[in-house]
């Protein structure tokens, strides 16, 4: 078990590595630099202003030596005022040792946000844990309602309920965040009156029934179908096992045989599922808080990229990056954690 | 000038109107194919449930929507009629008489026009996008799962990491504007335009390589319609100016192939790992058939039962993909009347106004919602087998 962890470990770490340098290349295309030079200089400069730029904070290095650099492998060399002799930092809201060291990702430098005019740390972090608070209550509101959409529908399979749940988890699947993000704050907010639009609120006063409920909402209908046709799948397959006709034939009642015997085989599969949706989240959880202003990690993102924030870009492009490898080790190690089968082996 | 407006019944009597072509061209698809569904196999098969008949009926709805668009649509999906900014559904415009169906967005365009005209965009992007995934993971996983060893090793580790990108990262890192000046998108383009050509070409070259007639006849075809459609998409220098692409839309091709191409590859990989431990396989290789001949006329057909429901489920989810760019407002250009790019225009003014954001919503939502259904009678039927 230890083996197969550290070698999952070391597939993660060439991965991550791997990732990282395709997006560091994509971010630093010649069109991307232009468009950052233009944003951060004044506006009518010409192109010898714009070229000069990029060569005085550094842009124009080898692209190996910056990536080395960001990852904290090569060190930083300050920023000399040809005029004076002094060092001077890139940006004036980052701080920057005036003499070359090693700061970069390795480190714990995430380095300087163009955009926020902040170093890119105090702008991400904070941002992670707002949308942690949103996963978490799209987690609890979510995983429950489809597992029990998944044990009602696969515990008689063919029955009417069966039908009408699978139909609707299969409608469910059908309606990617941005629609029914609209469908519900149509009838929610701009009709019924009860819920608030917009969760901008929850970043400035706090997190409040009114306007929080409408994105988790929005993000668990995604998901709920899938997990619910996973349960449900998994949940017929074990209810045509022989142990379960045994415990029928030996006169238990139907609903102890589904609670005592079958809920635990049946919820191995949805387990490894439930974990695979992380990274599927994320991608909703970049709509929702575009859609509904909340400022948190997929916010972030947007801004980053918009702006062609590149240091910003790239730390967020390695949590999510981290986040989508993380969830698949844990669900390996808990499906053969949960499976005994594979436990003994 | 007032503008008059029609009553709720009126508006839906209206809508139905104008879906005629569809709904006569549904009526002879689906009459035929339910009264010869006995000889038609598989898709015959879908007619035994009430979810198959669902989904296909919903499929060839969009489908025939796609192609009678310009009979269907009043008006033109782009122009803009002034008095028309922000009208009410079923608002009479005073200048032809015909009406707004379903109101006119903040542009003044009609919202009913611009939601048929939307299908065809996402009709021809998605399934094609989709068509060129599945020869991407085909071409790629077949080798992977027959060989194993090093090939397995190095093709898995590649679908991995695109696997583990998060997709709209993928996405605004491959869809800018600014990319269009470097050559990647052409790059990737001419990378995964060739893997049709050389499926086909393996395809044929396997089986009739004893045969020179059939042989020569089906190369030169493939080898001359792929290098066309080639030229045309990649270098845009089709001879004949048939096959074309906007450079933007080549741009989002390229992007959903290659978010979407790795998935194919798990599926065929597992697939023929699943595939080659059977005798028939065993009696190929007895035969001495090449390993080729094994991986694409032995195993690919016993494996088309999954590929075609993954097939179904993958069109509607490269529809959400599709939507999704236009939501972010990447590549589609911003007065294209594609759903996604519908749907982030009016989401901006929910407040206000609500009836321009739900046609493009219930359009994508319905349409992707009968690709799940087909898939689950297709996977149904599979299964009674």
């Amino acid at each position: 078990m230890i083996g197969f962890i550290l070698r999952r470990l070391g597939t993660m770490a060439l991965t991550m590595l791997c990732l990282t340098l395709v997006v560091f290349f994509l971010i630093n295309l010649e069109p991307n630099l232009k468009k950052l030079a233009i944003s951060q200089t004044e506006m009518r400069t010409t192109a010898d202003q714009l070229e000069n730029w990029l060569q005085r904070n550094g842009y124009r290095q080898n692209f190996f030596v910056r990536y080395g650099q960001w990852l904290g492998v090569w060190p930083k060399q300050p920023n000399i005022d040809p005029a004076t002799g002094q060092s001077v930092p890139r940006f004036v809201f980052c701080n920057e040792a005036s003499e070359p060291t090693f700061s970069g990702i390795l480190q714990g430098d995430f380095g300087c946000s163009t955009k926020f005019k902040n170093t890119v740390a105090s702008k991400l972090f904070p941002a992670l844990g707002a949308t942690g608070i949103l996963m978490f209550w799209v987690m609890v509101t979510m995983v429950p309602i489809a597992l029990l959409i998944g044990i009602l529908a696969g515990m008689r399979e063919g029955t009417r309920m069966d039908r009408t749940l699978s139909v609707a988890s299969i409608a469910t699947t059908a309606t990617p965040e941005y629609v029914s993000g609209i469908i519900f704050t149509v009838i929610f907010a701009s009709w019924l009156g009860w819920l608030n639009g917009s969760a901008a609120s929850a970043t400035s006063t706090g997190i409040t029934f009114y306007n929080f409920t409408l994105p988790v909402m929005t993000m668990a209908v995604y998901g709920i179908g899938y997990i619910a046709r996973m349960t449900r799948a998994s949940m017929v397959e074990v209810m045509t096992q022989q142990y379960i006709r045994t415990a029928r034939l030996k006169g238990l009642s139907f609903s102890s045989v589904v609670i005592k015997h079958a809920l635990r085989n049946a919820l191995i599969a949805p387990f490894t599922v439930i974990m695979l949706q992380f990274p599927w989240l994320l991608t909703g959880v970049v709509i929702v808080e575009t859609m509904f202003r909340y400022q948190g990690f997929g916010y972030t993102l947007v801004e980053a990229a918009g702006n062609n924030d590149i240091d910003l870009l790239l730390g967020c492009s390695l949590i999510s990056v981290l986040i989508v490898l993380m969830t698949q080790l844990i669900s390996d190690v808990g499906y053969a954690y949960l499976n005994p089968r594979i436990r003994v082996q | 000038m007032g503008i008059e407006y029609m009553g709720a019944w009126q508006i839906v009597l209206g809508v139905v109107w104008r879906f005629w072509p569809v709904w006569l061209a549904l009526v002879v698809v689906l009459g035929a194919s339910f009264t010869y569904k006995k000889k038609l196999g598989l898709y015959g098969q879908l007619f035994d449930s009430s979810v198959g008949i669902a989904g296909v009926a919903i499929c060839f709805f969009w489908l025939f929507t796609a192609i009678f668009a310009a009979t269907i649509a009043p008006f033109d999906p782009i122009s803009q009629i002034a008095v028309m900014k922000d009208a009410l559904p079923g608002a009479i415009e005073p200048a032809s008489g015909v009406p707004y169906l379903f109101g006119g967005d903040k542009l003044a365009r009609d919202v009913f026009s611009r939601m048929v005209y939307g299908s065809q965009i996402v009709l021809i992007i998605a399934p094609a996008a989709t068509a060129f995934a599945i020869m991407v993971g085909v071409t790629l996983g077949l080798p992977a799962g027959y060989y194993g060893g090093r090939i397995d090793s190095v093709l898995s580790f590649l679908a991995n990491l695109v696997l583990a990108f998060p997709v709209i990262l993928l996405f605004y890192l491959l869809v800018t504007p600014g990319i269009m000046d470097t050559p990647i998108p052409y790059g990737l383009a001419g990378l995964f335009f060739l893997f049709p050509i050389i499926f086909f070409t393996t395809l044929f070259w396997t089986r009739f390589k004893d045969r020179p007639d059939r042989l020569y006849v089906t190369l030169g075809l493939t080898l001359v319609i792929g290098f066309w459609v080639y030229a045309g998409l990649v270098f845009n220098a089709d001879p004949l100016g048939i096959v074309s692409i906007e450079p933007n839309q080549l741009n989002i091709f390229v992007a959903v192939v290659f978010a979407s191409s790795p998935g194919v590859f798990r599926i065929v990989r597992g697939l023929v790992m699943d595939i080659k431990t059977r005798d028939y396989v065993a009696a190929a290789q007895t035969r001495g058939e090449s390993p080729w001949y094994i991986m694409l006329w032995e195993i690919l057909p016993n494996a088309r039962g999954p590929l075609i429901v993954d097939a179904c489920l993958r069109i509607g989810y490269t529809t959400i993909l599709l939507g999704t760019l236009g939501y972010f407002g990447l590549g589609l250009a911003p007065e294209s009347p594609d759903w996604g790019t519908a749907i982030k225009d009016a989401s901006r003014l929910l407040r206000s106004f609500i009836h321009p954001a739900l046609p493009p919503t219930f359009a994508l939502m319905s349409f992707v919602l009968g690709l799940n259904l087909l898939a689950d009678a297709l996977r149904e039927q599979s299964m009674k087998d």
